[in-house]
């Protein structure tokens, strides 16, 4: 196998359909929402109706038989979700307080997906960027002013996330080796060794702490909350994060050059486009949002990291991030989309006295339709018959020949 | 009937297949016209022709993977309609393909067994015992239990026709099988197909060099255009000396280029009255010769590149390329061409030698400088692989533009993409070189070969072209989208932009080129003069009819 022909061929099909609509152009070039008019946008709602609330509808009838099946009210499960995650304020701060990990995680998901590479070792960055800020954050705040601190640590956790995809990038731009493997294989090292650092080095050895962890970051040393609420601002360094990464994508040359990577190796090769250059900033960009992403939990929710700490957001995004076709603005909508299930589905499972398992159950399934919903669509836009009909047709037509 | 007893009526005079008027279309081209030819038992059947002259379509109705439109097909003098390779397969026919048909990670007799098991289990013994006896009758030795890919190309080719002959023993097809073997290779191809003979089996043997069909063969069909254009029958191949019969050959296959060129020119004028009437004629006429040339602009020095599994690498290629000069690289395909043009470009590294550019008055060494570098100092590349490679197909028209000055000015300013200025370039661009497509936001994998050609064309030839590289620059377009190329290229030369044309079509090379290099495994194997016996010695040198 040639160094350019690693990309995985299910890659290549993602991206044809991907690339539909996101191509430069200055007529498409513009994505986001709203701007269409007319049929046009028409369209578009209808798109999104079938795309989203569809699948969602789909999950909680499938989730719903679940309920009842373990003796429960499927009804009375969603109400208490929604209310729990949306409508209660207190709920719907958690929600957003969730949003801000998985938004940073997204950004570095968009850049890496767009260039054609499956940074799939997330985990592993997040969580090093994480035990790192963990260990450092309580004792670095004793001795600077908690700006100067905040800054450092955030600069410390994306600089450690684009270090642990350092080994999987050159891997890659050298010798093609295929970095869905490296960057799994790194992220199980990373995780551990994330565990490792807070039990051996960052360990907070006062008495009377059941399991191993880093000292506590005092509340008010963490990021700064918005307008009275508990909800931190690494919300919206995670909202930055996201558009800043779309606006990369769809207006510099820089955004371009990686979407070339991503959609036609040999023509980026062919442009001259410097390939291997532009895997290694891929890596780095995507592995320091990773990062980036585990300071921003640590330093506004957690204040600190246990050693059996890992809430495994990387791969949860993936999904998601392919949903929204690397739309920025698609993406910060399915991110809500997430932290509401995700929350809601936690508290409503508690509430039910279920395990935890099954608020992720839902949102697994609601990923699952979402899918399903995208390549039927797909199918639509290509002009291909359903499933439904061609098997129809050939039912019909066995019919047809044993009468004869 | 089944294959034994095709095999075993060797003696009743019925030949073993018997093709008659076979004609195929396919859209825009006839393929196959009206081809009649015979494969007799115990016999190698040589087909000689150019790339595109039919050869492949007929292989591929040989094999049951195309029907033909018209004509009759007989096997051991029954009509049969051959409709899938299975059926080919079935009716003893087997064939080895160009490309490897083994499956890397598998031992060589799984492979085999692989597409002949009926059951679930893979039978390994009744396997082991076929190719125990198939391997003594082609006199190879043969491990069972190798891995397939780690087989060197000689003994994965010998497992291939193991594999056509597993149930094949009517009849053996060979689609160019000594393209990618070494000469011992060559030799011991050679002596199996002896042996396959004396089993009463019928061999077709597809190749580009004549002194194999001649040495090999007991007789000699030569394609051109679809069409039968000679056969040389088996007592004459037997009873003329090897010179004469290379002479004659050659003449079948070239001879009659001088007439065809006649016709090109007229249709040349028409075209290029149509394409471009307010545009001045350059004067650059077919024949090409007409080429007021400059100074060197480019020289190659001994340039070389290791030969690989699929490459035969350079060697030592030695070219110097003046201004204004349009200089041809023929040879038949895979012979170094792609290498030679990407070593070039900068897309491919070099091993050894030297690669320099005269810029600003100085020759510099280009040899270490990227794509980019290189397109800035004027060196251009149009390549061959054109959705493949020259284009992002799922990208637009205006975008595939200006590919190559992602983050330049005026279509970038601050590395922000100024989309007016891209959006006017294109349109710009649409109209001047007639690229027909429904806007400039359209997908360019959407349009058509010629289509996008011609926007390859505008891209490299945009902003101070020096020397252009063509790889088949006009493989598979119509004539006149072909002959507006070649108009571009010729009025480009008259401007004092060089060229470096690569072509299969020795026709285009003789109407564009002063000079002409003909490659042969990775080597400059001569350079001949544009002029009246051209054709006749680039045809034997492309052949190999000279010995090195």
């Amino acid at each position: 196998m040639k160094p350019t022909d690693t990309v995985p061929p299910e890659m290549t099909d993602e991206h044809t359909v991907v690339s539909d609509g996101l191509a430069g152009g200055p007529s498409n070039a513009d994505d986001s929402p709203g701007i269409s008019l007319g049929s046009s946008r028409m369209e578009k709602i209808r798109r999104s109706m079938l795309l989203t609330i569809l699948p969602l509808v789909a999950a909680m009838v499938v989730g719903g038989l679940f309920l009842l099946a373990l003796g429960r009210d499927p009804l009375a499960f969603y109400a208490t979700m929604i209310h729990r995650a949306i409508i209660s304020p207190s709920g719907l701060q958690e929600t957003l307080i969730r949003m801000a990990p998985l938004l940073l995680i997204s950004a570095g998901l968009i850049v890496a997906f767009s260039a054609g590479i499956w940074n799939l070792g997330g985990d592993g960055q997040f969580m090093l960027g994480a035990a790192l800020v963990g260990g450092l954050a309580a004792s670095s705040a004793e001795v600077m002013p908690r700006g100067l601190m905040l800054v450092l640590m955030l600069l410390i956790a994306g600089t450690l996330g684009a270090v642990w995809t350092i080994i999987p990038a050159l891997m890659k731009a050298r010798y093609g080796i295929n970095e869905i493997i490296t960057t799994l294989m790194m992220s199980f090292i990373g995780v551990n060794l994330a565990s490792l650092l807070v039990k051996v080095m960052f360990l907070d050895d006062r008495p009377g702490i059941q399991t191993p962890r880093t000292p506590v970051l005092d509340v008010a040393d963490r990021l700064p909350t918005l307008f009275g609420t508990r909800v931190h601002s690494g919300v919206i360094i995670g909202v930055i994060a996201v558009i800043g990464v779309h606006i990369m994508m769809t207006r510099t040359s820089l955004g371009l050059r990686l979407k070339i990577l991503g959609a036609n190796v040999k023509a980026a090769h062919h442009a001259g486009l410097g390939v291997s250059k532009l895997t290694v900033a891929t890596f780095l960009l995507s592995g320091m949002f990773m990062g980036l992403a585990g300071g921003v939990e640590v330093l506004g929710v957690q204040g600190f990291v246990r050693a059996d700490w890992n809430p495994s957001f990387g791969l949860v995004a993936v999904p998601l991030v392919f949903l929204a076709r690397m739309n920025g603005w698609v993406t910060i909508a399915f991110v809500f989309l997430l932290s509401v299930l995700s929350i809601g589905g936690e508290l409503a499972t508690r509430d039910a006295g279920l395990p935890n398992q099954f608020g992720l159950l839902i949102v697994a399934l609601v990923l699952l339709f979402m899918t399903v919903a995208e390549y039927f669509e797909s199918r639509r836009l290509r002009g291909e018959r359903t499933v439904w009909a061609t098997m129809a047709d050939r039912i019909l037509s066995k019919g047809d020949a044993a009468g004869e | 009937m089944d294959a034994e007893a095709i095999r075993s009526e060797r003696d009743s005079g019925t030949p073993l297949i018997e093709l008659i008027g076979i004609t195929k279309r396919f859209p825009g081209v006839l393929a196959n016209d009206d081809i009649t030819l015979t494969v007799e038992r115990g016999e190698v059947h040589c087909l000689l022709g150019e790339n595109g002259a039919g050869k492949s379509t007929l292989i591929s109705i040989l094999s049951g993977m195309t029907v033909p439109d018209a004509g009759i097909i007989r096997i051991g003098g029954t009509e049969t309609s051959m409709n899938s390779p299975r059926h080919a397969l079935d009716l003893g026919i087997g064939t080895v393909y160009q490309h490897a048909t083994l499956v890397p990670t598998l031992t060589v007799l799984e492979n085999l067994i692989l597409g002949n098991t009926t059951g679930v289990r893979l039978n390994e013994a009744e396997g082991l015992r076929r190719l125990d006896e198939l391997a003594s009758i082609l006199g190879a030795d043969v491990d069972p239990h190798a891995v397939a890919g780690n087989l060197a190309l000689d003994e994965q080719q010998v497992i291939e026709i193991i594999k056509a002959l597993w149930k094949g023993k009517a009849a053996l097809i060979l689609d160019e099988p000594t393209s990618m073997l070494t000469p011992a290779g060559v030799g011991e191809l050679a002596s199996m197909l002896q042996r396959l003979k004396g089993t009463g089996l019928g061999i077709v043997f597809i190749t580009h060099m004549l002194h194999e069909a001649i040495e090999m063969g007991d007789r000699v069909t030569v394609l051109r255009q679809g069409r039968v254009v000679g056969t040389i029958a088996p007592a004459e191949l037997r009873s003329t000396d090897s010179e004469r019969l290379r002479d004659r050959i050659v003449e079948i296959m070239f001879g009659e280029e001088a007439n065809e060129l006649s016709d090109v020119a007229e249709l040349h004028v028409e075209a290029f009255e149509s394409i471009s009437q307010d545009e001045p004629d350059s004067g650059g006429g077919p024949g090409g010769q007409v080429q007021s040339v400059g100074e060197p602009i480019l020289k190659l020095e001994r340039v070389s590149l290791e030969p690989s599994q699929s490459s035969h690498g350079l060697h030592e290629v030695d070219l110097t390329i003046a201004e204004g000069e349009i200089l041809g690289v023929a040879g038949v395909g895979g012979n170094g061409q792609k290498e030679l043009a990407e070593v070039l470009a900068g897309q491919r590294p070099i091993d050894s030698g030297s690669i320099s550019l005269r810029y600003n008055g100085a020759f510099i060494q280009i040899g270490r400088l990227g794509v980019h570098s290189r397109h800035e100092m004027g060196l251009r590349y149009l390549s061959d692989d054109r959705r493949g490679e020259a284009v992002v197909g799922t990208m637009s028209v205006a975008i595939n533009l200006v590919l190559k000055r992602i983050g330049k000015p005026p279509f970038w300013k601050r590395q922000i993409i100024q989309h007016a200025e891209v959006w006017q370039h294109a349109e710009a661009t649409i109209k001047e070189f007639d690229i027909r497509t429904p806007g400039p936001d359209t997908n360019i994998g959407k349009l058509s070969g010629g289509n996008i050609q011609k926007a390859i064309l505008a891209r490299e030839t945009a902003s101070d072209p020096r020397i252009v590289v063509y790889n088949k620059p006009t493989h598979g377009l119509d004539i006149r989208t072909s002959l507006a190329v070649r108009e571009r290229i010729r009025q480009m030369a008259a401007d004092g932009v060089s060229a470096v044309v690569i072509s299969n079509h020795l026709e285009e090379l003789l109407d564009l080129c002063g000079r002409i290099a003909v490659v042969s495994k990775g080597r400059i194997v001569g350079i001949v003069e544009n002029g009246p016996n051209a054709e006749r010695r680039i045809g034997d040198l492309m052949v190999g009819a000279f010995a090195l």
